[in-house]
């Protein structure tokens, strides 16, 4: 089936679940209609005290986070050049595609002014964190999109695939470039609020911090992508490549450990990881059952069975969700501490999930007509020969 | 295939010193350290900036001054607002500071030696010698004039909050029911004090409560006073401002601790710029010279990998 829409019939199959998917996301693009007429007060709980909510913390500074996958994927696959994980490449870097243009989404019904966006690009506030992360993840979303554009051009404009093939390791080396700096700068945007953030988390090494999280998340996302992708693409998930790549995330995941605890110990910290306050709870949660839990898992026997590869990816992604939204918790003393609060609305929850609906719909659509779970070069098959023996004996044992 | 490989070659050395020739630029641009950056913290000029000296105790919460405020920068009556006593408006989260209100009165009433004693404090932008919200701002809608006002220009502003939040002194508001929102906060009176005038606040105060001069000049004057026990008050050691941020343009004295008026007092003393500016100049030269690495990677493994095919060719033929 997959064969025969990937090669030239377009098609897309309205399933429950993708009904249910279509109609939150129709929902959600409803509210920013509303939103762009009666302004931010009248669909967020967004306030004077509170200037950052669901939309920045979760669809931006989450999203570029979770699409880490893509630029790991890139720098292993393709710079590296280990060449046993290339069959999950492909789809590693489209969900990372759709994840930004939900990033850029979010950010774009989350300013006032959405109509001055491109205003950065002439009015350089060059000393501003933020104007770093809006220039890096502009481009990278062009240079996606261009990368993309050797995967679309197999099947449309393919006159212009030669020019996407020579261009790729420009594209690659760029697309690996622009998000190892504004990975890390989304973590440093927090360092001028001096005084503000919890001390858990307000340390120089915060860009350190979200670089080396957002790259240990992607093999955690393709875990979980490549099992929900499963069934609707019949695609069955690759145990020993995603066994090697969780390998690759533990062992960033130990790094961070060390440096994490070496950084609280310099500030003099430690003591305050077990001062028994909300943040300090939500740290312990945030480094146990997100870091230190799946280190050990990656590192156990575990790590080869389908059960300690799910367990590894959710609590991996679990606990840079953590991270992300304990940005929020490590000023929410601070900000809380003036008699402000701020939850979000239910219709800022509506537009953050409708905007995870049509990326989803996106991806399923994107992967029912282009090659994207099959690899694709022929020349790659002949080499993959040996390591495709482990996973049929694999499937076989499952079955 | 002798050609192929020359091409090859060929394409690899021009694709090497493109690589080169982005660390050399990045570290260019380094070393140059965005020639703007060093212009905006120039050091002599900022000795000439214009402030005002709030003297606490002499205010008697008369509100000329908000009412001055909203007549010359054409702010309509907030009648919610307006309703508000000065003391509700200082347990408010906000401190009665809302988009149309730039400044505002609000009254603490601390214990001082057993006696209840009532302080108004006047609440606006202390526009810092070295801007948080203006060194934040990625499209320079937000800037320090050499006067000292820092003032904001909603045409290039992007409408991202991140100033409000950079905001050491939380003073930032934004039009959360406008369609077409802006920030807003003080601009202190920058086309008056340009022509030479006083802020319209100041100009209107009936007990002196408020004066406006050169920094260099109200420091001496708040030291003075605070030497001199003027009138029977005794005034703490401390001008909130003279240190406070990296330096404001609005200072205070008083003679009931600032910490009793809700005034930040663990705030830094280091300019908040100075935490990621510098972080901002070592961009570039990581940047290029992370490509540069990932360049040399990408040939070393893709050279090996096109010798590796060869083999593999070669023994299958």
């Amino acid at each position: 089936m997959q064969e025969e829409t990937a090669r030239g019939k377009w098609g897309f199959r309205f399933t429950p679940v993708r009904l249910v998917m279509l109609g939150i996301a129709v929902a959600a693009i409803v509210i920013v209609l509303v939103r762009l007429v009666v302004g931010l007060g009248g669909v967020t709980n967004l306030n004077d005290q509170w200037p950052w909510g669901l939309w920045i913390y979760f669809d931006v500074l989450l999203g570029v986070a979770l699409a880490g996958g893509g630029y790991s994927t890139a720098f292993i696959v393709h710079v590296l050049k280990v060449d046993k994980y290339h069959s999950i490449a492909r789809s590693a870097m489209l969900t990372s595609l759709l994840g930004y243009l939900l990033v850029v989404l979010g950010l774009f019904i989350d300013v006032g002014q959405w109509f001055n966006a491109w205003r950065p690009f002439v009015s350089w506030g060059h000393h501003s964190v933020l104007f770093e992360v809006f220039l890096c993840v502009s481009l990278y979303l062009i240079v996606q999109f261009l990368e993309f554009g050797e995967i679309a051009s197999e099947k449309i404009f393919k006159r212009t695939h030669k020019f996407f093939l020579t261009s790729m390791p420009i594209l690659l080396i760029i697309g690996v470039m622009l998000p190892t700096l504004h990975q890390s700068s989304l973590g440093e945007l927090f360092f001028i609020m001096q005084g503000k953030l919890d001390p858990l988390w307000l340390s120089p090494i915060i860009p350190i911090c979200f670089l080396l999280t957002s790259f240990a998340v992607g093999p955690a996302m393709i875990a979980i992508e490549t099992r929900l992708a499963s069934r609707p693409l019949h695609h069955k998930p690759d145990l020993p490549v995603l066994k090697g790549l969780i390998k690759i995330s533990g062992g960033i995941l130990l790094i961070y450990f060390v440096i994490k605890m070496i950084d609280l110990g310099v500030r003099g910290q430690f003591g305050n990881m077990f001062a028994g306050t909300f943040a300090s709870n939500m740290f312990l949660l945030e480094i146990g059952a997100g870091v230190l839990i799946p280190i050990l898992l990656a590192f156990s026997r575990a790590v080869a069975t389908n059960a300690g590869q799910i367990w590894f990816a959710c609590l991996t992604v679990g606990g840079v969700v953590l991270s992300r939204f304990n940005m929020m918790t490590g000023l929410g003393g601070y900000l809380n501490a003036s008699g402000a609060h701020y939850f979000p609305s239910v219709m800022e929850f509506i537009v953050s999930i409708g905007f995870v609906c049509i990326a989803c719909l996106l991806y399923l659509f994107i992967a029912e007509n282009f090659v994207i779970v099959d690899d694709h070069a022929q020349g790659h098959e002949v080499e993959l020969k040996e390591d495709v023996g482990v996973p049929a004996q694999q499937v076989t044992m499952d079955n | 295939m002798k050609k192929e490989e020359r091409a090859k070659k060929l394409s690899r050395r021009s694709f090497v010193k493109l690589a080169g020739g982005a660390t050399l630029a990045g570290t260019a641009l380094g070393i140059a350290g965005f020639p703007g950056l060093a212009q905006a913290v120039k050091a002599d000029d900022l000795e000439k900036v214009k402030a005002v000296l709030v003297d606490i105790p002499k205010c008697i919460g008369c509100e000329s001054c908000t009412v001055a405020c909203k007549v010359s920068n054409n702010k309509g009556f907030n009648q919610k607002e307006q309703a508000k006593t000065a003391k509700e408006r200082g347990e408010e989260p906000g401190k009665g500071l809302v988009s149309d209100t730039w400044t505002s009165i609000t009254l603490y009433e601390p214990v001082i030696k057993g006696n209840t004693v009532r302080r108004f404090v006047k609440n606006q932008c202390f526009h810092c010698q070295h801007p948080a919200c203006a060194s934040a701002c990625f499209a320079k809608a937000l800037q320090k004039t050499p006067d000292g006002p820092v003032v904001y220009d909603q045409y290039l502003c992007v409408g991202c909050r991140y100033c409000m939040l950079a905001c050491p002194f939380d003073i930032i508001r934004y039009e959360w029911e406008q369609s077409i929102p802006g920030i807003s906060k003080c601009q202190m009176c920058v086309e008056r004090v340009e022509a030479g005038e006083t802020p319209s606040c100041v100009s209107v105060c009936p007990q002196g409560a408020l004066r406006f001069g050169d920094r260099d000049e109200l420091l001496k004057e708040a030291r003075t006073r605070i030497a001199a026990k003027e009138d029977g008050v005794s005034y703490i050691n401390h001008i909130f401002g003279e240190n406070e941020a990296g330096g404001t343009s609005w200072l205070y004295i008083t003679d009931v601790p600032f910490k009793e008026m809700r005034f930040r007092t663990d705030v830094t003393t280091k300019a908040l710029p100075s935490y990621t500016e510098p972080y901002m100049r070592m961009t570039p030269i990581i940047g290029a010279s992370w490509a540069a690495i990932l360049a040399g990677i990408y040939v070393v493994t893709h050279r090996k990998h096109g010798k590796a095919q060869k083999k593999n060719n070669e023994s299958d033929q």
